[in-house]
């Protein structure tokens, strides 16, 4: 499969979640495991570019197709928008369920690049965030929309100041 | 990054969080994230049934699985007199049966495997044998002629009753009583809930067969005191355990206690000589670990002819499951719930509480909330909309009249407690102004009469969080202070070693912001490190709000001393008096001359550098706080619902939530923090429930029955705030972080309840869901 | 939290995965998206020998308009419904309930066609399905054969398919005339399965009812189809005691349990008042439909 842009292989048993493939066999555990029960979205990655929850999927269905973690949002040192979304509107507090809701709504953003607020709530109904009480997670969400669209208007403007504090 | 780069960063600044960049970048630290050399995995056998009695443990057939490296049971633990463990509260809790199973989940062996998938396979091999017991399942079944004796291994133990505990004044209660205008009551359950962190609980044990040090990662809100408990629980030296908490997903409570898992992987780590992990799946997180409430409370509010409250008489039956567990302060059985008064000015009150067991998971930790509070909040703010309702007056009217006032401040209660300081008429008055509650109000009336069922709810509850002091407070005799160590390097960075331990509240931002006001070094220079118990200042850690009251304070302090110490520097630099310093946020001046000065960064080289004759190098030291009282943070919470005849489903049309939490360090931070608060309580008011059937077994062990509020279906909320500084608080902080979550769930109960009160509807207890609501009208007759 | 050991193959054609299951099918699961399956698995309430997965087998992921008929195959999932144009015109009522089924990063893996095939009482699309008279198209070694859904569910997680045989299709009867649909659903929390949930179609000659369906979901061993209920509303025009009727009778085929989600009598209820507020929808959106 690819992952994150990157060819990567291992022998596993049938049996084997996705979830447990990305984080043990490709040490990629910034997606996590939280429920067991496809319930909390915290194991989220992107399958060709929808989201899914990669506990209800074996490491076997995906062979052969492209997969995205959120160790692949960023571009070297350069956030994803939703990222600075996610920083600028403290859309995070324990960073738990942080990597399944941005890739979540990155997805979102592709298909709908202006999402109302109940847009947003209802693509990230999958998804359970026990810390924020989500109205700063929409709130990102939107900061990163309006990135999206101010990029499409002046491309050099955008550069997104990276590297995290 | 860029937007906040240039900001100092003190008090009152929205700075944006410096922990975010990792996990931005899904490079938290998690406990299950670390990986050790030769690590083997641990799968622990759970009892199916609630009470039972061991007959026999077969391990044969799992211990010859493949990658099975051994197989522990109680028998094998009992050979190294752990089979048993103390409890934060003072019990006994079993690490792996050996008698009996007291609750359905209870650990009974664990199988140590090389990879999880087989130690999983392995651990569905043991074969045990039951003979099933009759369960107790509530107070009432424990208390009932002919029960099961659950604690049948306690000596002395004849019932299954652990405490009664009062607080009080019985004689003159009963006296208001007596004379008492009107007296209303409610009878309420505050039905068991779990904090349910997004992230389970789990630890990985490696203890050095050479060196004999054990250093344990483990998610915990508390590492020190699990050090100390881990000490005297396995007679380890303290010096060769360290307890290293990593990044936490959450907490919520739910990870202060020791659980049987730690102790079994500890166990198995030294015997086998290899690191051992174990994480929690969810069911195992809900079935086993600490739950909160679970309270059965009865509540009688005294009034006079004017509306006045005269008195308070309250008696609650707690279930605490198998094992008496609650994390709580030792003196205080029912944790601070004799805060039970309120807000309100109630000239004598009287609490009897009463323990027991039942065959239910232990726990009793103190979910988002401070000891037990949430439950008192709870309990008089649903009695206070009631008697408004049953006595004909405006439940916002009959607050105000009965609030402590202002001027009462430092007001001591009926029951004891010293609050100190608080304007609760004006944390009222905004709420209902951004509410338009006259308005609405009259907008209520009219769709009444029109047959919609519609209603508005209040709370305005007082918190009680920070412990200590620590003559009064205490967990297992250790005295609830805590610390932060300050070391400022040559170049005028710093770093902040605290006590405390974050689970997501924002500690690296919060308390960087502190020193960044008190002794003017950027936020963004001053690196936060917590949950290495090796490295950090001895605390009694992260639950009841008390890292900023106590922590905060303790790195307030710090601050002032180091502060004190480079006012010295900066004298010898500038050759002046001391005394002729003016202390500006990040430097000294002479008095008079504000050209001569010297920044803190340039004293604090100086320390290094260029001493005073005399003066120790360095500029460095450590604060342990031991705070004089508790903070009393408070606040008004309005709701709005509508009702759907049809179906009995509550739709939560508006929250205003305005908070009083004192000076706010990070306003951004604060707001996180009520926002989700608000939604716990939300979450609690109408969906989340951990209950049992009658033969015992656990309804509510996976996130399909045991439900969370999603974004969908959780309000809007609109914040609102008051400042009123705590008097004795360096900071004139006072702690958020569990505000909302004792404050909202009466919010939203009351408005259920108003909207009901036309059909003669006064409880339903939690959580509300539509099938009672749709029973309770039918009962009325009321239908579509 | 993971399943015991399998079997896994995944064929490239529909022949090789039928001879599969000629040979093992008694001992074998066929997934499509896997979203109830691999719950079942990893619970370890399924223990299957071998896992056939027909998600690589082309031509089997489209929704399109033949022969007075929508058809559906086996791996056109719940999101494909969502964003279908042409169902969102042809019976919007399935566009409508779709957004109740689980939550989106379900419905960007789970299938119509296996939801209805893990029967599931609790499951939307069968109500929806029998609502609407759908068939399932079966195929085996042997052959094809044509399911109506009305007895297609036997009990919970029972049906009539054979352990030899892979649905490969579902179609649907497109309505004639003004017709018009609801999908009214209780559920705790979004993403919940259904305290109950009712499906309803109705298609209008002139002002009076000329065919109804009337599905329940969560109040039985298998999803119900009202069968009187949908009988009182033929040949009437949808007055107020019609609909009562309807939903009384509704009501009353349903066979619910107490439970943690509510009462038996709870319920019941429900279903009475989701079959008179989907009806009066239901005849709304058909007035609408120009004739």
């Amino acid at each position: 499969m690819r992952v994150n842009g990157a060819e990567r292989s291992g022998d596993v048993e049938p049996r084997v979640l996705l979830v447990d493939f990305l984080r043990t066999n490709l040490a990629l555990t910034g997606t996590h495991v939280g429920c067991d029960t496809t319930s909390c979205g915290a194991c989220t990655v992107l399958l060709d570019g929808e989201p899914v929850k990669s506990c209800t999927l074996l490491a076997v269905q995906v062979d052969g197709r492209e997969i995205k973690t959120v160790e692949g949002l960023a571009n070297g040192a350069a956030l994803a928008p939703i990222q600075v979304g996610f920083h600028e509107e403290h859309g995070l507090q324990c960073g738990f369920c942080t990597p399944g809701m941005m890739l979540v709504a990155s997805a979102l953003l592709e298909r709908n690049p202006n999402p109302t607020d109940d847009e947003i709530r209802w693509a990230i109904s999958g998804n359970i965030c026990r810390c924020t009480g989500y109205m700063n997670i929409v709130k990102a969400v939107q900061y990163a929309a309006k990135m999206h669209s101010e990029a499409a208007k002046a491309p050099a403007a955008a550069a997104v100041a990276g590297g995290g504090e | 990054m860029s937007s906040t780069m240039h900001m100092h960063g003190g008090i009152g600044e929205s700075i944006k969080r410096k922990e975010d960049a990792r996990f931005l970048r899904g490079k938290g630290n998690y406990l299950d994230d670390f990986v050790l050399p030769n690590m083997l995995h641990m799968a622990i056998l759970r009892s199916p049934h609630a009470h039972a009695r061991i007959k026999s443990i077969d391990t044969k057939a799992a211990s010859a699985q493949p990658g099975v490296i051994a197989v522990v049971t109680g028998e094998l633990m009992a050979q190294h007199k752990l089979a048993w463990m103390p409890t934060l509260s003072g019990d006994t809790q079993a690490v792996l049966a050996t008698d009996k199973v007291r609750f359905q989940g209870q650990e009974v062996a664990a199988v140590i495997a090389e990879t999880k998938y087989q130690a999983e396979d392995a651990r569905d091999a043991i074969e045990v044998e039951y003979e099933i017991l009759a369960p107790v399942t509530s107070p009432d079944g424990a208390k009932a002629p002919g029960a099961s004796l659950i604690r049948d291994d306690k000596e002395g133990q004849k019932d299954n009753h652990i405490y009664h505990w009062e607080s009080g004044d019985q004689v003159t209660t009963q006296a208001a009583f007596a004379k008492a205008h009107k007296v209303v009551r409610l009878h309420t359950f505050y039905p068991r809930c779990h904090p349910s962190p997004l992230e389970t609980c789990g630890c990985i044990a490696d203890v050095n067969g050479v060196t004999g040090k054990a250093t344990i990662y483990m998610t915990s809100q508390a590492p020190h005191a699990i050090r100390t408990v881990f000490a005297l629980v396995t007679g380890l030296p303290e010096q060769q355990i360290r307890i290293i908490s990593p990044d936490i997903g959450g907490g919520f409570g739910n990870k202060v206690p020791v659980y049987p898992g730690y102790v079994v992987a500890t166990a198995a780590s030294l015997l086998i000589g290899r690191p051992v992990k174990w994480v929690e799946d969810r069911t195992e997180n809900l079935i086993s670990t600490g739950f909160a409430r679970d309270y059965h409370m009865t509540g009688d509010l005294a009034v006079d002819e004017n509306g006045k409250m005269t008195a308070l008489r309250v008696h609650l039956d707690s279930d605490n499951g198998a094992f008496f567990a609650d994390a709580q302060p030792s003196k205080f059985k029912a944790g601070l719930f004799h805060i039970v008064t309120g807000s309100y000015d109630i000239p004598t009150a009287h609490v009897t509480a009463d323990g027991y067991y039942t065959n239910k998971a232990p726990g009793g930790v103190a979910f988002r909330c401070s000891f037990r509070v949430t439950e008192a909040s709870y309990l008089i703010e649903r009695l206070v909309t009631n008697a408004a309702l049953e006595l004909g007056i405006d439940q916002a009217e009959f607050r105000k009249k009965n609030f402590i006032q202002p001027e009462q401040f430092p007001y001591t209660s009926a029951t004891g407690w010293i609050y100190d300081s608080g304007d609760y008429p004006k944390a009222m008055d905004v709420a209902l102004d951004q509410l338009g509650y006259a308005e609405l109000k009259k907008d209520v009336e009219a769709r009444r009469k029109k047959g919609e069922v519609t209603g508005i709810g209040i709370a305005s509850f007082t918190e009680v969080v920070g412990a200590g002091h620590g003559a009064e407070f205490d967990i297992l005799g250790l005295r609830m202070f805590d610390s932060a160590e300050l070391r400022v390097h040559p170049t005028g960075k710093a770093l902040l070693r605290m006590g405390v331990k974050s689970q997501g509240q924002g500690h690296e931002t919060t308390f960087a912001q502190i020193v960044a006001e008190e002794l003017g070094i950027p936020a963004q220079d001053v690196l936060v490190e917590e949950g290495d118990t090796d490295t950090a200042p001895y605390g009694l850690g992260t639950y009841a709000s008390r890292s900023t009251p106590v922590a905060g304070a303790a790195t307030a302090m710090v601050s002032r001393q180091l502060r004190e110490k480079a006012r010295k520097l900066a004298a010898h630099l500038l050759e002046a008096d001391e005394e002729d310093l003016v202390w500006e946020r990040g430097k000294f001046y002479v008095k008079g001359s504000p050209e001569r000065s010297k920044t803190i960064q340039e004293a604090a080289f100086a320390a290094y550098t260029n001493l005073p004759e005399g003066m120790q190098a360095g500029l460095e030291g450590v604060h342990y706080y031991d705070p004089p009282n508790m903070t009393y943070p408070f606040g008004t919470y309005a709701v709005v619902v509508d009702i759907d005849k049809g179906t009995g489903q509550v739709k939560v049309k508006r929250m205003v939530a305005v908070d009083d939490c004192g000076v706010r360090i990070n306003p951004m931070i604060v707001e996180g923090q009520i926002q989700g608060g608000l939604t716990e309580g939300f979450g609690i008011a109408f969906m989340e429930l951990i209950t049992f059937d009658a033969d015992g077994n656990c309804i509510g062990s996976n996130f399909m029955d045991y439900l969370l509020p999603t974004a969908w279906e959780t309000p809007k909320f609109e914040i609102g705030q008051t400042v009123t500084p705590s008097p004795h608080h360096p900071l004139g902080a006072k702690g958020v972080g569990e505000s909302a979550t004792v404050g909202s769930p009466a919010a939203f109960v009351n408005a259920v309840i108003d909207a009901l009160s036309p059909y003669g509807i006064t409880n339903i207890d939690m959580p509300v869901t539509s099938d009672k609501v749709w029973a309770a009208l039918r009962s009325k007759g009321v239908t579509e | 939290m993971f399943p015991a050991a399998f079997d896994y193959q995944s064929p490239a054609t529909l022949d090789e995965a039928l001879g599969l299951l000629a040979e093992r099918g008694d001992d074998a699961k066929v997934m499509a998206g896997g979203q109830s399956l691999i719950p079942l698995l990893k619970l370890r309430f399924a223990q299957p020998q071998l896992i056939v997965d027909i998600g690589r087998i082309p031509g089997m992921t489209e929704i399109k308009r033949d022969d007075g008929h929508v058809k559906i195959g086996a791996l056109a999932r719940h999101v494909d419904i969502e964003r279908s144009k042409e169902l969102a015109k042809l019976l919007p009522v399935m566009v409508e309930a779709v957004r109740w089924i689980s939550d989106p990063l379900v419905r960007n893996r789970g299938t119509l066609v296996g939801s209805v095939c893990h029967a599931d009482p609790s499951g939307d699309w069968g109500s929806i399905m029998l609502a609407l008279d759908a068939e399932l198209v079966a195929r085996s070694a042997k052959g094809e054969r044509v399911i109506p859904i009305d007895g297609f569910f036997e009990g919970p997680f029972t049906t009539t398919l054979r352990s030899d045989e892979i649905a490969t299709e579902i179609r649907i009867p497109l309505p004639t005339g003004r017709a018009g649909g609801s999908y009214h659903k209780l559920e705790r929390r979004v993403g919940d399965f259904a305290t109950v949930a009712v499906s309803l179609q109705i298609e209008l000659d002139g002002n009076k009812v000329k065919k109804a369906g009337i599905g329940l979901t969560s109040v039985g061993a298998t999803n119900i189809k009202a069968k009187k209920a949908e009988q009182a509303l033929v040949g009437h025009e949808l007055k107020d005691d019609v609909i009562a009727e309807s939903a009384k009778l509704a009501a009353e085929a349903a066979e619910p349990k107490d439970d943690i989600r509510g009462t038996a009598a709870y319920k019941k209820d429900v279903v009475r008042v989701f079959v008179q507020r989907g009806l009066k929808a239901a005849l709304g959106r058909a007035q609408e439909v120009k004739a």
